[in-house]
């Protein structure tokens, strides 16, 4: 009886939906879209891609046209991380036991793969302003190695406080360059770095730097969620 | 007609959450209809006419057909706020489980 009325409250809301999303001016089908009729047209303006000086034009409204906001993003994960370690609270020493002995090949060929992912990491968060990627997928990349770790290795354990410093010091910095476009150019987070040619490595002034804090910031806070799933309180 | 897909997949989010009663089948819901929205807000940015993805080489090309990066963006936001909300529901889960050696929502009000 419950799922037969959840499935029609389901059922008419897709229904609703489609209705409602049908092929109208104010709502057009899909792809039939002209980008002169949008806010995007101001994207691919010459003047404004010279302005912001990144190639890639997503990083450059994420990090570049809507920095303010990144920074509320940030601030997001930042508390649900906080909340996450609120939860589980107390003083945590022990880490989860496996259910197998890791064996000597899995640990050696785990910190090679790690070191593999890591680089990998690297280079998508230094190129975040020119292919796809930045600091938000490099950052999951980043803790993805460590979880890696926790899963082949039973001794392996995470450096918590150096991670929380850099994150700390990360948004810090982070605020602190959006601080110095208040001072050296006219608003908060504005660019006060030469740009250079669009399409270099080095680029787009302030928006390489900023996706580099974001990606250790959201790295290592990713790496304490795992850190506080992965750890219990000592029973003795 | 992706668009129709993203819908199909939001609503099956929405009946999951509707008739489960297992908290982690819960989150699992939670992130079929985010899927299926952030779906949906991508496919609003697709241009018909062989559109490429908005990166540039250099300034010479901004005469090509790009698709919308804007709702690429605003997409990339609401990935990481689901990351955290997912973390977040996860570790309520996890200490309801301390609590009441079950998932299941029904269970709870008998044992406590």
């Amino acid at each position: 009886m419950k799922n037969l009325f959840g499935f029609l409250i389901s059922l008419a809301l897709g229904i609703v939906l489609i209705l409602v999303l049908a092929d109208t001016s104010a709502f057009p089908a899909f792809g039939d879209v002209n980008l002169a009729d949008r806010i995007s047209e101001q994207y691919f303006n010459i003047t404004n891609v010279e302005e912001v000086g990144s190639a890639n034009l997503v990083t450059a409204i994420v990090v570049g046209f809507r920095g303010f906001d990144t920074l509320g993003e940030v601030t997001v994960l930042f508390i649900s991380a906080l909340g996450v370690a609120f939860i589980f609270g107390g003083v945590k020493q022990k880490r989860l036991d496996l259910n197998f002995k890791p064996n000597f090949m899995l640990r050696v060929g785990s910190n090679i793969l790690f070191g593999i992912i890591l680089v990998t990491s690297i280079y998508i968060i230094f190129h975040g302003h020119l292919t796809p990627g930045g600091g938000f997928p490099g950052g999951a990349i980043i803790a993805s190695a460590v979880l890696l770790l926790y899963l082949a290795d039973d001794r392996f354990r995470s450096n918590v406080k150096g991670f929380k410093i850099l994150e700390g010091v990360a948004g810090s910095v982070f605020v602190v360059i959006g601080l110095l476009g208040l001072v050296l150019a006219t608003a908060f987070l504005q660019n006060f770095l030469p740009v250079g040619t669009v399409g270099n490595l080095v680029s787009a002034g302030i928006i390489p730097v900023i996706y580099v804090l974001i990606g250790l910031k959201v790295g290592s806070e990713i790496a304490g969620i795992v850190d506080n799933f992965l750890t219990e309180e000592e029973s003795a | 007609m992706i668009q129709y897909a993203a819908i199909i997949l939001f609503v099956f989010g929405l009946y999951g959450l509707f008739t489960n009663r297992n908290v982690i089948k819960m989150i699992v819901s939670l992130n079929i209809m985010e899927i299926g929205l952030n779906i949906f807000i991508v496919s609003i940015g697709y241009v018909n006419g062989g559109a490429i993805a908005p990166i540039i080489s250099s300034t010479q090309d901004l005469g090509l057909i790009y698709v919308d990066p804007l709702p690429q963006a605003l997409v990339l936001t609401a990935i990481v706020i689901g990351v955290g909300t997912t973390a977040l529901g996860l570790a309520i889960a996890k200490s309801i489980y301390k609590t009441y050696q079950t998932f299941d929502l029904d269970e709870m009000g008998e044992s406590a």
